[in-house]
């Protein structure tokens, strides 16, 4: 069975937000005005803050040999994530390939999620998006849907819950090529957009139970570390230490 | 045909068929006015989605939730309390069970709606049923609501069939026909024979003893549902015990206050008496000191821990953005606590003494002000004291002075509060409610605004929020009024019951201890 891993070295990470774009374009994340996102609710799947959040100094060192350091955080698609742990219907669950998925159709809005999961990776419709003027015309045609599941980057109403889900249309499509061409499916067929799209090429993805993929390599490696390991919830994003 | 005491006829049954008030209808209307209000917002908020409240990312939960625990642990008031004192076998319980009844039925209606009010896709709440997974602690608390509700709705109409089988019989000549048969319906057939009160003491017997665990696990997991996950400042063992204290704290403050509205606008001084304020204040000042307790050990372990996770959020409730609100519930508690337990450690005889006086208070409370004033505007402050002593100095001598002229305003109120328990109960219980609404906002919002990986932030409701939450509340008022225009506030069977049991105490005579004398006769 394949686990589905993301490991980030940040020491290739320019912190160019390459991902959060790449991301908003590949899964329709709502815009929100700007008013909206400085009251805290723009949608950023895959957001890039500095580090550490909380007390501590953005900057280290004295000019001109400054360094700011940068979190790139995508969903953890944890081991053992509190989100699906709390929610009462069902909306958002961990499939057998480790995967922590969301249903729009299914979920109520009562933020349970939101507020058990520790990493903030998840994130809710105020409002009924908006599309500026023109963009509707760029928006990501596929869609997960089927009687009672709307998933990825089908469109949402507002009221519901959303989070990144490692781009699961890509897998769905790169699962059905190899259906249509009758051969097996090969966990390198398939990558999340940000994966592709990193400028530093600071992203690797793969199968974590496949001991030799570049996700279980470099999940080994001494500089490997995962966010916020004491709150146990056992992330499958793989961070290596910078320097 | 049942008979009925004139007396408690006179007072319970008549004036439920009497034209209300004008006041009645002045204050109904205005409530009214409040609920529309609300109700508009609401609709408002259901269109425009739930941006319309202060709620953002990371503040996922904000007044509705707090509203929620809030209403929920008013519910303790009734049905815990007198299914407690029931089981006990508390004779003085009995003119107070059907407000405390009531209470309970009313806040869980109004407690439940605020969850459906903050959820983002109301439409969708039976999927909760139909899709539900019990491992999740909301299915937890829609079960034990549910079972609550259920079981206080019952254990409300219980004690009310006979008394609407008096009502059937009682009811004047002229009474409109639907309440009549509204009446009958309730009553059930009750004939008051013999078989039918013992099936009757049975079902409420059983009843009580039923909802005392299902009131306990309702507190209990609604603090669960904070603390089963791995935030800062909620991931804690204490909250259920904490929460249940707590509840059944605001619910006696609920209760107090309902019982004293239906005993001054009916007129029910003969029925509730000194005797039930005094002994549910007793109950009320050991839930003060236990919710103390409590409080002090959930903030000791954060403050001796002073992990960088949680200590922010506490650091934010002692000195940050809510201070405020932090220090203003522990104001209130303190000074909830001392209207009810001072006045009765001051003896008559101290109104000689100048300090009892309430010029003293009034002097005392000014004195507050003052330095209040002083510490918080610089402008008064006087410069040259700060140069003299230094401004910490300074600063601390203005709190030591705002706390004693408050305990000397509390030494100063104390005689009139001995002199009028009703409204010293009333007073501490207003503080009380409003203490533990901002507990529940100094539990909700803090943790919130200070998640992990979010920059922190402060949540500010909006119009819509307090709309609401004002709606709701004149709902609860208007369900109680509404219900007490068509069933008497007191039970009437219990009560005469009651005066049964008390008659037929009185008749025992008490054997007189032996005299000294005796017992040297015994001996020789």
């Amino acid at each position: 069975m394949t686990r589905w891993s993301m490991v980030i070295d940040l020491e290739k990470c320019v912190a160019c937000q390459g991902c959060s774009v790449a991301c908003r374009f590949e899964n329709n994340t709502p815009v929100v005005k700007p008013d909206e996102a400085i009251a805290g609710r723009a949608v950023r799947w895959n957001d890039v803050f500095p580090y550490p959040v909380n007390g501590g100094e953005e900057e280290t060192g004295e000019f001109p040999n400054v360094t700011t350091r940068y979190m790139t955080r995508p969903c953890m698609h944890c081991e053992n994530p509190p989100c699906t742990k709390v929610c009462p219907v069902q909306a958002t669950f961990k499939d057998e390939e480790g995967l922590v998925r969301q249903n729009y159709d299914r979920c109520i809005g009562c933020r349970f999620c939101t507020v058990a999961c520790p990493y903030a990776v998840r994130y809710f419709n105020w409002r009924e998006p908006e599309w500026v003027e023109g963009m509707e015309n760029f928006i990501n045609p596929d869609k997960i849907q089927s009687d009672g599941v709307s998933e990825g980057p089908t469109l949402r109403p507002k009221g519901v819950v959303e989070k990144c889900t490692f781009c699961i249309h890509r897998l769905k499509k790169a699962r059905a090529r190899a259906l249509a061409e009758e051969r097996d499916f090969r966990p390198d067929e398939y990558v999340p957009a940000c994966v592709q799209t990193c400028t530093g090429k600071a992203r690797y993805f793969g199968d974590l139970d496949d001991p030799n993929s570049t996700v279980s390599q470099l999940a080994s490696s001494a500089r490997a570390f995962r966010l916020l390991e004491d709150v146990g919830t056992h992330p499958k994003v793989i961070y290596l230490q910078e320097g | 045909m049942l008979r009925v005491d004139p007396t408690d006829k006179a007072k319970l049954i008549d004036p439920l068929f009497a034209p209300a008030s004008r006041k009645f209808w002045v204050g109904t209307s205005i409530l009214l006015a409040v609920f529309a209000w609300g109700l508009f917002m609401y609709i408002r908020q259901l269109i425009l989605g739930l941006g319309e409240t202060g709620m953002d990312r990371p503040t996922y939960w904000g007044v509705y939730m707090v509203n929620f625990i809030f209403f929920i642990g008013i519910s303790h008031a009734g049905t815990l309390i007198s299914a407690i004192l029931r089981v006990t076998g508390a004779e003085w319980r009995r003119p107070i069970t059907r407000v405390a009844e009531a209470v309970t039925a009313f806040a869980l209606i109004v407690g439940t709606l605020q969850i459906i009010i903050d959820m983002g896709r109301p439409e969708r709440l039976l999927f909760a049923i139909i899709y539900g997974r019990v491992q999740s602690p909301i299915l937890w608390d829609i079960i034990s609501v549910t079972l609550y509700f259920l079981g206080s709705l019952t254990y409300l109409y219980l004690p009310l069939i006979p008394d609407a089988a008096l009502l059937r019989d009682n009811c004047p000549d002229d009474a409109p026909a639907w309440r009549r048969k509204l009446y009958t319906a309730l009553a059930l057939g009750w004939r008051g024979n013999r078989e039918q009160w013992v099936r009757l003491e049975k079902a409420i017997a059983a009843m009580a003893i039923f909802i005392i665990p299902v009131a306990i696990s309702v507190h209990s997991i609604i603090s669960w549902i904070l603390a089963t996950t791995v935030q800062p400042g909620w991931h804690s063992t204490i909250f259920g015990p904490y929460f249940v204290v707590g509840a059944i704290f605001s619910g006696i403050g609920a209760l107090f206050i309902a019982m004293t509205g239906v005993r001054k606008s009916l007129g029910l001084e003969n029925y509730m008496r000194p005797l039930q304020y005094r002994n549910l204040s007793a109950l009320f000042i050991t839930m003060s000191a236990i919710w103390f307790y409590f409080t002090f050990a959930e903030h000791l372990g954060i403050a001796a821990g002073q992990q960088v996770d949680e200590f922010p959020i506490l650091a934010s409730k002692l000195w940050g953005e809510y201070a405020l609100s932090f220090w203003m519930m522990i104001l209130l508690m303190t000074v909830s606590f001392w209207v009810l337990v001072v006045p009765g450690l001051v003896p008559d005889r101290a109104k000689k003494n100048l300090i009892f006086r309430p010029h003293f208070a009034w002097i005392s409370a000014g004195l507050a002000c003052a330095a209040f004033l002083a510490l918080n505007i610089s402008s008064v402050t006087p410069a040259f004291a700060s140069i003299a002593i230094g401004d910490i100095n300074l600063r601390s001598a203005l709190w030591g002075l705002i706390i004693i002229s408050l305990i000397g305003a509390g030494l100063g109120t104390a005689l009139w509060f001995k002199k009028r328990p009703v409204t010293a109960s009333v007073f501490a219980s207003v503080l009380v409610v409003v203490g533990m609404w901002l507990e529940r906002w100094n539990i909700i919002v803090p943790t919130m605004t200070h998640p992990r990986l979010v920059p922190f932030t402060v949540y500010h409701p909006t119009v819509t929020e307090f709309a609401i939450t004002a709606g709701s509340l004149a709902l609860f008022v208007l369900l109680f009024l509404g219900f007490f225009r068509l069933f008497p506030a007191i039970s009437i069977w219990e009560v005469a019951e009651g005066r049964v049991i008390e008659g037929a105490q009185s008749k025992i005579s008490i054997p007189q201890p032996e005299s000294n004398d005796n017992w040297m006769r015994t001996e020789n």
